[in-house]
């Protein structure tokens, strides 16, 4: 704990990202901030306008989802910009065919993104199998990961992927931002 | 090349010089193919491939075929095409179920991932081949989708509710 006693010793106290975010759980100024629904509407205004998607597509759907983050549609004026990486991405864009052999990829990918994170599955194929019935191909994303949002089309237009995201903004801001913390998810004991 | 001189290459010549291994010839909208022997599959081959007037360079498929009720069973179809020569010619070999095929691998490095597909979906083993396994379907994938036998929507587990139960 800081003490107030040794700055040296409160410095030091600073170093690690578990002892901030344990000096931030128990402040009581940060905890009346929380309580305000204004500061909750701040943060989900701030996750619902910076989108960044991953960079991943599966079969044909990821050639709507290039088109829709080129110049005609434009996710950038949205604050839609796809990262090269799960680490920094908040939202996986399910984007084609899921087949048994690429499942484990998907999962580990959606486990390798930080909290809070998001889901849609993008086409047919990936909202529940598609036209393929068949031996190899996962039969819904929510079989492997949770979704938030379901586009449908074979493949769905750049616009209907621009409405999931859409979609997917107005769900953020129904959410309780601070359900993390609340079921202690993240960092720390 | 006119259908003549075509016939006298790739049936006339391939006969003359395989006459105990050729169990038949069809001609079919100008495609000959040979139903031959498994036994003399690779000395056709390399024939195919060294003989100065048909130069077989290039292998455009490996396919399998499951005939199901039939014996034998399966089928092992190749397709050859020379691209100096503009040639094809289509190689049949007739396979009995737990049956091995020689592997053309070392004569067409070609011929590897496409005998790599026919194990995966018809689990026919080819002999000498430099690295059988699953191309296609996951390494722990069970059974082999494309034998008839096989249930169209799969056998169900994790990933597949809708498939068939496996008892």
């Amino acid at each position: 704990m800081v003490t107030g006693k040794n700055p040296i010793e409160d410095s030091i106290f600073f170093t690690t990202l578990e002892s901030i975010a344990d000096v931030l759980r128990n402040n009581p100024v940060i905890n009346t901030i929380k309580e305000n629904t204004v500061t909750g509407d701040v943060v989900n205004w701030g996750r619902s306008s910076s989108l960044w998607p991953m960079t991943f597509g599966l079969a044909c759907c990821a050639i709507e989802m290039i088109a829709a983050a080129c110049s005609r549609y434009d996710l950038d004026r949205m604050g839609i910009v796809f990262r090269p990486s799960p680490r920094q991405s908040d939202v996986m864009v399910v984007a084609g065919t899921m087949t048994k052999k690429i499942a484990p990829a998907v999962k580990k990918l959606y486990d390798q993104m930080p909290e809070p994170r998001w889901v849609i599955a993008q086409g047919g194929c990936a909202s529940a199998g598609g036209p393929y019935n068949t031996y190899s191909v996962v039969q819904g994303t929510d079989l492997v990961v949770p979704v938030d949002v379901y586009v449908p089309g074979c493949p769905p237009r750049p616009d209907a992927l621009l409405f999931g995201f859409l979609q997917l903004m107005e769900k953020i801001k129904k959410e309780n931002p601070y359900i993390l913390d609340k079921r202690k998810i993240g960092v720390g004991k | 090349m006119t259908p003549v001189d075509r016939d006298e290459l790739l049936i006339k010549k391939i006969q003359s010089a395989f006459r105990h291994d050729i169990i038949e010839t069809t001609v079919f909208r100008g495609e000959v193919t040979h139903l031959i022997q498994m036994s003399a599959l690779r000395s056709i081959c390399t024939f195919l491939k060294t003989d100065p007037e048909i130069k077989m360079n290039f292998i455009s498929d490996v396919v399998g075929v499951d005939y199901n009720t039939e014996t034998p069973r399966f089928e092992v179809v190749y397709h050859f095409y020379s691209t100096s020569k503009k040639l094809r010619i289509r190689l049949k070999v007739k396979v009995n179920d737990g049956e091995t095929v020689p592997s053309i691998a070392g004569i067409w490095h070609g011929a590897d991932w496409p005998e790599r597909e026919v194990y995966d979906m018809f689990g026919i083993v080819f002999e000498g081949h430099p690295n059988l396994k699953r191309i296609y379907l996951p390494e722990d994938f069970e059974g082999f989708p494309l034998r008839k036998e096989y249930p169209v929507r799969g056998y169900k587990d994790r990933y597949n509710p809708y498939g068939v139960e496996k008892e």
